[in-house]
C-alpha cells in the first residue's frame, strides 16, 4: 500500500488510520483482518435475528394448537430462519470470518492474494443480504422453506423472487472468497512452508474453497432457472407446464450436499488447531487429517441423492447413493480418532476454547452417527422429512459449525482484539449453552422416530411431551448464547489488555506476530522450518 | 421400538437397532475416553506432555475396521428396504389423491373415502397421485413413506398390515399453509369386515338417509374434503374467502379479466366448485383451488349449500 507511512506499520490494525476515517475506514478497507471483522459483525446481527426466529418457533410448538402465531407466520419464519442461517451464516461462516482474518497470518502472508476482490466479496455479501430482506417489502416473506422445492415455489401466493435472487448473489460472494483463498494458498505461503507444513485450518479452507468454486455455480443455475420459470414460465420444473419437480431436487442437492462440507470442514480445521495447543502436544495424524479433509471434499460431491430416497426417484442409483454416504462417514471418523489421540498423554490446559472443542467432538459424533441412520435405505424411509432430520442437521450444522465457531472465537479472541474475555462468564455461558443445546435437539430425534413430520406448525397430542422439553431447551440455549455474546462484546472493549504475542502457547505463525497484529502483519517476513505443531 | 404393524417393520427396525447399537457403543466409548483423558492428563495431574509419533498401522486400523462396520450397516439397510420396492402383482389397489391439504382414497369399484380402509394381512398397492404440489404419503406404524409427485403417474408404494387398528397417516412433504393439518388415518380391518365395508355401495351414491339433517352432512363434507383448510367458518381469512356471512351477498369477482358482481347463490357455488378459476373472487389468487368435478356429486354440493345457508348474514 503506497499511502501507508512508516509509523503506521507499527500500529495495530484496529487503530490504523488510512485514507478514510471512522466507519468508512472499515467498510472500504482492504485489510484482510478488517474484512474478517466486517463479516463477523454482520453475522452477529443476522445470527441473532435468526436465532430469535428459532426461539419464537419453539415457543409456538410448546403446546398444540395456536400458541403465539398463525401458520402463515410460522411457515415464513422457518423459511427465513433457514435462509439466513444457511446462506448468510453457516456457508460463509468460518472461512469469511476466521479464514479472512487468520489464513494470511497462519501462512505468513501480508494479506490475501486479491485484497480488493476480498472487500468486494463482503460488499456482494451485503447486497445479497439486502436483496433477501427486500422480500419483506415486495410481496411478503417467502414461505417455501429454504429448499424452495418445486412446484410449491411456483404456486405460493407470496413473492419468492427476492429471496431466490438474494441467495444467488450470496453464492457469488462465496465463489469470490473461494478463488481468493485458493490463489493465496498456492502463491503466498512464506518461505519454508511447504504444503505439508501448512497448518490444518488453512488445509480445510483449501478443501472448502474448491467446493465453493466448483459447486456453487450449480445452485446459481438452479436458482436462476427457478426465477425464469416463475417469471417466464419456461416449464423446466413445474409439472403443470410439463416440467419435472424431481430434477429441481437433483440440482438443488448437487450443490447443497457439498455445501454441508463447506460448512463443516473449516470447523474441523479449527478443532485441529485448538486441540494440540491445549494439549501441549503435536497433533496426532497430521497427514491423515489432511487426506481425510480432501477425501470428504471429493466424495461429498457424489452423495446428494441421500436427500431423495423417498422422492419418487427411480432406479438403482439409490443403492449407490446410500453406499457412498456410508463411505463419506469414514474420513470424519478418522478425524475423531486422531483428535482424541492428540489428547492422550497430553498436558491438558482446561480453558474455554478447549471446552468448546471437546463439546464439538461430542455433538459432532451424535450428528455423524445419526447420519448413518439417514444414510441407510430402510431407516431413511421411516425418518426422512421428520423431526429426526431436523435434529440431525442441527447437530451437524449448529453443533458442528456453531460449536467450532464459538471455539474459534474464544481461541483467537485475544489476538483479534488485544483483550481477554472474562473466563468465568465464558465457561458459564458454555455450560448453559451446551446443556440447552442438548435439551433442545435430543428430543427431536425421539419425536422423529415416533413419526412427527418436519415443518410442522401444529401436531397431534401424542407429540406434546417431546416438544415441551425441546422448547424449554431452546430457552436455556438462548440464555447461554446471550451470556457468551454479552461477555465477548463487552470484553472486546473493556476486557483485560493482552500484549503478549502468544497467550495460549500456540506454535502456528499467527501467534508470532504482534497482538493485535499490525497493518501488514509482519515486520520481517517469517520463515518456517518445522511442522506446525511440534511441541517439544 | 415404536408401534409397528406391517411386514416392513421387522426389516426396518433391525437396521435401526443395529445402527443405534453401534452408535451408542461408539459414542459412549469415545466420550468415556475423552472424559478419562481430561481427568488423567489435565495439566495439574500431568504437567509434562509426552510427544507421540504417528503410526501408519494405527491409522489403517481405524480406517479399515469402520469400513467393514459401515458395509454391514449398508447391507442391513438395503435388505430392509428392498421389499418396499417390490410390490406384489396381486393385491387391493387404491389410488391416493393428495391435494392442498387433504387426502382422498379411491378404490377400484368406485368407492371413495377420506380415510384409508384396508384389510389385515393382505397386500395393498397404493398409486400415489398428487394434484397440485409435492406431498408425501407416510404411515409411521407401517414404516412406509413415498413422495407424491405431481406429473409422476406411475409412482406407487405398497404395504401389508399385520394388525387391525387405526394408525396415523401424515403428509411429510411441506406443502404450504396447512401442511401440518394434512393428515388422515389408516383403518385396518378384519378381512370379512373390510369386505362388507368395500361392498357397501350405498356409500358410493351417498344417498342421504330420510330425515337426515342436510346442513349437518354438508358441514361434515366440508371437513372431510378439506375445504375448511382454505375456507374458514368463522370469518378468518385463509387461502380462500371465508364462508361466514357469504351466502346471498354480492361478490366482486374477476371473470376473463373483467370485474363484475355476482350473487353468492346456488349457481355461483356450483360453478366455483366445478370450475374454480372461472370467477376469481377479488383479492384471491387463481390456481389455488382445484376442481372437485367427479369428487363431489350434485347431491354433495346441495348439502354443502344447505350448510352455507346457515352461515348467511
Ligand atoms: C387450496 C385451497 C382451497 C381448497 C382446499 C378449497 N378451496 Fe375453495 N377457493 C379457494 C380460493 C383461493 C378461492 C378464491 C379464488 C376463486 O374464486 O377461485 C376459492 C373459492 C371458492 C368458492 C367461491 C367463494 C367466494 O367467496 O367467492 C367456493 C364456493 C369454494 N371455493 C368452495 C370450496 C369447496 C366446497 C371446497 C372443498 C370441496 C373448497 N372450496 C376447497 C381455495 C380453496
Ligand atoms: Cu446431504
Ligand atoms: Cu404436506
Amino acid at each position: 500500500m503506497s499511502e501507508t507511512n512508516t509509523t503506521n506499520q507499527h500500529v495495530s490494525f484496529l487503530k490504523y488510520q488510512g485514507k478514510y476515517k471512522g466507519l468508512l475506514g472499515w467498510i472500504l478497507s482492504t485489510d484482510h483482518k478488517r474484512v474478517g471483522l466486517l463479516y463477523l459483525y454482520t453475522m452477529l446481527v443476522f445470527f441473532s435475528t435468526a436465532a430469535i426466529l428459532g426461539l419464537l418457533m419453539k415457543l409456538e410448538l410448546i403446546a398444540p394448537g395456536m400458541t403465539i402465531m398463525g401458520p402463515q407466520t410460522y411457515n415464513a419464519m422457518f423459511t427465513v430462519h433457514g435462509i439466513i442461517m444457511i446462506f448468510i451464516i453457516v456457508v460463509p461462516g468460518l472461512p469469511a470470518v476466521f479464514g479472512n482474518f487468520f489464513l494470511p497470518l497462519m501462512i505468513g502472508a501480508k494479506d490475501v492474494a486479491f485484497p480488493r476482490l476480498n472487500l468486494l466479496s463482503w460488499w456482494v455479501y451485503v447486497i445479497g443480504i439486502l436483496t433477501v430482506l427486500s422480500s419483506q417489502f415486495i410481496g411478503g416473506w417467502p414461505d417455501t422453506g429454504w429448499t424452495f422445492y418445486a412446484p410449491y415455489s411456483f404456486r405460493t401466493p407470496v413473492n419468492i423472487l427476492p429471496a431466490l435472487f438474494g441467495a444467488f448473489i450470496l453464492g457469488f460472494s462465496s465463489i469470490l472468497t473461494g478463488i481468493n483463498f485458493i490463489v493465496t494458498m498456492h502463491r503466498m505461503r512464506c518461505p519454508g512452508m511447504t504444503w505439508f507444513k501448512m497448518p490444518l485450518f488453512p488445509w480445510t479452507l483449501y478443501a472448502t474453497a474448491w467446493i465453493q468454486v466448483l459447486a456453487t455455480p450449480v445452485i446459481g443455475i438452479t436458482l436462476l432457472l427457478t426465477v425464469m420459470e416463475r417469471v417466464m414460465g419456461v416449464g423446466i420444473f413445474n409439472p403443470a407446464m410439463g416440467g419435472d419437480p424431481i430434477l429441481y431436487q437433483h440440482l438443488f442437492w448437487i450443490y447443497s450436499h457439498p455445501a454441508v462440507y463447506i460448512m463443516i470442514l473449516p470447523g474441523m480445521g479449527v478443532i485441529s488447531e485448538i486441540l494440540p495447543v491445549f494439549s501441549r502436544k503435536r497433533i496426532y495424524g497430521y497427514k491423515a487429517i489432511v487426506l481425510s479433509s480432501l477425501a470428504i471434499a471429493f466424495v461429498g460431491y457424489f452423495v446428494w441423492g441421500h436427500h431423495m430416497f423417498t422422492s419418487g426417484m427411480s432406479g438403482r442409483a439409490l443403492y449407490a447413493f446410500s453406499f457412498l454416504t456410508f463411505l463419506v462417514a469414514i474420513p470424519s471418523a478418522i478425524k475423531v480418532f486422531n483428535w482424541v489421540s492428540t489428547m492422550y498423554k497430553g498436558s491438558l490446559n482446561l480453558q474455554t476454547p478447549f471446552y468448546w472443542a471437546v463439546s464439538f467432538i461430542f455433538v459432532f459424533m451424535i450428528g455423524g452417527l445419526t447420519g448413518l441412520v439417514l444414510g441407510s435405505l430402510a431407516t431413511n424411509v421411516h425418518v426422512h422429512d421428520t423431526h429426526f432430520v431436523v435434529a440431525h442437521f442441527h447437530f451437524i450444522v449448529f453443533g458442528g459449525t456453531g460449536f467450532s465457531f464459538m471455539a474459534a472465537l474464544h481461541y483467537w479472541f485475544p489476538k483479534m482484539f488485544g483483550r481477554m474475555y472474562d473466563r468465568t462468564w465464558a465457561n458459564t455461558g458454555w455450560v448453559i449453552f451446551f446443556s440447552g443445546f442438548l435439551t433442545l435437539y435430543l428430543p427431536m430425534f425421539y419425536l422423529g422416530i415416533l413419526g412427527m413430520p418436519r415443518r410442522y406448525y401444529d401436531y397431534l397430542p401424542e407429540f406434546h411431551g417431546g416438544n415441551i422439553i425441546s422448547s424449554l431447551g431452546a430457552i436455556a440455549m438462548i440464555a447461554g448464547i446471550l451470556i457468551v455474546f454479552v461477555n465477548l462484546i463487552r470484553s472486546s472493549r473493556h476486557g483485560e489488555k493482552v500484549t503478549e504475542k502468544n497467550p495460549w502457547g500456540g506454535r502456528t505463525l499467527e501467534w508470532q506476530t504482534d497482538t493485535p497484529p499490525t497493518l501488514e502483519n509482519w515486520e520481517t517476513e517469517p520463515t518456517v522450518t518445522e511442522q506446525p505443531y511440534e511441541y517439544k | 421400538m415404536i408401534l409397528g404393524a406391517s411386514t416392513f417393520v421387522e426389516g426396518v427396525d433391525n437396521a435401526f437397532i443395529l445402527i443405534l447399537a453401534f452408535s451408542f457403543f461408539f459414542l459412549i466409548a469415545i466420550t468415556g475416553l475423552i472424559i478419562y483423558f481430561i481427568w488423567r492428563y489435565n495439566n495439574k495431574r500431568n504437567p509434562k506432555a509426552t510427544q507421540i509419533k504417528d503410526s501408519i498401522s494405527l491409522e489403517l486400523t481405524w480406517t479399515i475396521i469402520p469400513i467393514f462396520l459401515v458395509l454391514g450397516m449398508f447391507y442391513y439397510g438395503y435388505v430392509g428396504w428392498i421389499p418396499m420396492k417390490r410390490p406384489p402383482e396381486e393385491g387391493l389397489k387404491v389410488t391416493a389423491n393428495a391435494r392442498m391439504w387433504s387426502f382422498s382414497f379411491q378404490y377400484e369399484n368406485g368407492r371413495t373415502s377420506d380415510k384409508l380402509y384396508v384389510p389385515v394381512d393382505s397386500a395393498v398397492i397404493i398409486r400415489l397421485n398428487a394434484l397440485d404440489v409435492l406431498h408425501s404419503f407416510y404411515i409411521p406404524a407401517f414404516r412406509v413413506k413415498e413422495d407424491m409427485v405431481p406429473g409422476l403417474t406411475n409412482n406407487r408404494t405398497w404395504f401389508e398390515a399385520t394388525k387391525t387398528g387405526t394408525y396415523n397417516l401424515f403428509c411429510t412433504e411441506y406443502c404450504g399453509l396447512q401442511h401440518s393439518y394434512m393428515l388422515s388415518e389408516v383403518v385396518v380391518m378384519e378381512k370379512e369386515e373390510f369386505k362388507i365395508w368395500y361392498e357397501d355401495t350405498t356409500a358410493v351414491a351417498a344417498v342421504a338417509p330420510e330425515g337426515a339433517n342436510m346442513a349437518l352432512l354438508g358441514r361434515q363434507l366440508l371437513q372431510s374434503k378439506g375445504c375448511i383448510a382454505c375456507h374458514s367458518l368463522d370469518g378468518r381469512d385463509l387461502v380462500g374467502p371465508t364462508y361466514k356471512d357469504a351466502w346471498g351477498t354480492m361478490v366482486n369477482v374477476v371473470t376473463d379479466g373483467q370485474s363484475r358482481q355476482v350473487t353468492y347463490d346456488d349457481e355461483y357455488v356450483i360453478r366455483s366448485i366445478y370450475e374454480p378459476d372461472y370467477d376469481i373472487h377479488e383479492g384471491y389468487r387463481p390456481g389455488q383451488m382445484l376442481s372437485y368435478e367427479g369428487e363431489l356429486s350434485d347431491q354433495d354440493i346441495e348439502m354443502i349449500i344447505e350448510f352455507l345457508k346457515t352461515l348467511a348474514p
